[in-house]
């Protein structure tokens, strides 16, 4: 453990050298239209790390599957990258990282969004439901269950975005026939093709509640 | 994505004062982050608007008022949307998928930049991202491009299925900027690429836009919004037709229609509707209507086949929005 402590301390003054030269650099070489002006203030003025961090960093309060979380963020961290590089929540997936294949999907106000596109400071007071929120201790979710017995998947890579968004399907009541199903899913991309069982998880689930 | 300062409004002057000059309003985000990841929109700044009181859909003595940032999905689903102008709710839901649309609003909507594959990628020519750096797709794999409209400059075209609807519907678009607010049709909000493609809309700098509204009367039913994409669902249009029509009978009282995926803007058919109005409502007369569409159009070296599609596609949304076959 100390060793570990050890390194990391390491790896933290590294990190800081690094940020404190890419400031000098960034002011020597007049890169300061791409940098933040409170940045480049930092820099230019020598400030300790703390303040600059002070800059960098936003205060966020948000609630993440019924646990409230006070943090500090950087504002170009994604919500996407907050659950799964902060809060370990790694259930959430990163396909595309572009709002094109759905597998972010979770559920901000129990509203389903893409995740990778929404700054976490943007969700500051919001209530975020990932994957890892839906069962209730060892009981899973009537969606999860029912993608498992229908084999809603094969790589499952993409199954947490769509568990998530089947979910949100059923509540909005867009589940009248496989093509609403089917179109109201289309925001959730599986390149294994398990799409029928996916129809078929989501229908039983329908026709058995949730 | 670059460093920028984040800064939180609560109203909508603070939010244009505290712009600057290299900011960017932040709403649903589903375009901006994505052209921020890029390296395409390297903003200074982001002021999050999604905290302003913009998110009404009332009614109003003339017809409906809609804040700029409701979602997509919320003026969908809108009871009064689908009572009165279905058509806008069918072109919501023929666009993005159902969690963009819980994020992006109708403001962003308008907003939304390009999909051209030049103008997405920085290490190609493009006089919309780089003025001056010339057009890619010009001589380039132009199969999503333009067949009106286009200048030696640019030949994107706007992806917005909402835009079509709401030029359709002959919407207003209310702004404010730093000296106070203005008002335009929505069929002017967005141009032409002209000598200066990197302008999408008249939209000046700090303005911001803040609500729609729509006129009554509506079109409430003999509606219908075509959409002819390479896939059936989640991508973007080849060729779009919004048909909104009034019959008398068996003849068109009142009619609109607005191709998408042609143009750079929503493009009206104008002399199409004129030929419309007052004849009676049959296929031949929807074709003529097609052909006099159609007049004008140019296509690229990949594109030509708009020019056998777009014609079908008015037909068609025509046929589906009157229920005549024949």
């Amino acid at each position: 453990m100390a060793d570990n402590s050890d390194n990391q301390s390491h790896e933290e003054d590294l990190e800081h050298s690094t940020r404190r030269g890419f400031f000098k650099q960034s002011t020597a070489f007049g890169a300061i239209a791409l940098t933040p002006a409170a940045l480049v203030r930092a820099a230019e003025h020598q400030w300790d790390e703390k303040i600059a961090d002070a800059f960098e960093k936003m205060p966020l309060n948000i609630e993440v599957n019924g646990v409230k979380h006070s943090l500090k963020v950087e504002p170009r961290t994604t919500l996407l990258d907050l659950l799964r590089e902060q809060l370990d929540l790694t259930g959430t997936k990163k396909g595309c990282d572009r709002g094109q294949c759905g597998a972010c999907t979770v559920h901000v106000n129990g509203v389903r969004i893409n995740s990778c596109l929404s700054l976490a400071v943007s969700n500051e007071g919001k209530k975020i439901t990932t994957i890892e929120g839906l069962a209730v201790g060892d009981n899973l979710h009537p969606m999860q269950d029912a993608f498992i017995r229908h084999d809603g998947f094969q790589c499952g890579y993409c199954t947490s975005g769509q568990i998530m968004s089947a979910v949100a399907l059923v509540k909005e009541g867009r589940t009248h026939s496989r093509e609403q199903i089917s179109e109201f899913m289309s925001g959730n991309i599986c390149r294994c093709g398990a799409y029928s069982n996916i129809v078929k998880a989501i229908e039983d689930v329908k026709n058995n509640g949730l | 994505m670059n460093p920028f300062t984040y800064v939180r409004a609560t109203e909508a002057s603070g939010a244009i004062r505290a712009l600057g000059r290299d900011g960017h309003f932040l709403a649903g985000g589903t375009n901006l982050i994505d052209l921020m990841k890029m390296g395409i929109v390297t903003p200074e700044k982001l002021v999050d608007i999604t905290h302003l009181p913009l998110k009404h859909i009332s009614r109003t003595p003339s017809g409906l008022s809609i804040g700029a940032l409701c979602t997509n999905s919320e003026v969908a689903d809108h009871p009064l949307v689908l009572k009165h102008y279905p058509l806008l709710s069918m072109a919501f839901n023929a666009g993005a998928s159902p969690q963009l649309r819980n994020m992006a609003t109708v403001g962003g909507n308008m907003m939304q930049r390009t999909r051209c594959p030049y103008f997405f990628d920085t290490a190609l020519p493009c006089n919309k991202r780089v003025p001056g750096s010339g057009c890619g797709a010009l001589q380039g794999y132009n199969r999503m491009h333009a067949i009106f409209g286009a200048s030696d400059q640019c030949i994107a075209v706007n992806p917005s299925d909402m835009s079509i609807a709401l030029t359709a519907l002959e919407a207003t678009v209310h702004i404010q900027g730093a000296r106070g607010g203005r008002i335009l049709p929505f069929a002017d909000f967005h141009r032409l690429p002209g000598d200066t493609p990197e302008k999408d809309n008249v939209l000046e700098p700090g303005e911001l836009i803040t609500s729609l509204t729509l006129p009554l009367p509506a079109f409430p039913d003999h509606v219908h919004y075509l959409k002819i994409r390479d896939r059936s669902s989640y991508a973007f249009a080849l060729v779009s037709v919004a048909a909104a029509l009034q019959l008398d009978g068996g003849n068109v009282r009142a009619v609109r229609l607005v191709m998408g995926g042609v143009a750079h803007k929503p493009w009206r058919l104008g002399a199409a509707e004129d030929f419309l109005r007052g004849k009676p409502a049959t296929v031949g007369n929807f074709r003529q209507a097609a052909y006099l569409a159609m007049q004008g159009a140019k296509a690229y070296a990949y594109n030509q086949f708009k020019l056998t599609l777009a014609p079908n596609a008015i037909v068609q949304a025509l046929k589906t929005a009157s229920g005549v076959t024949a």
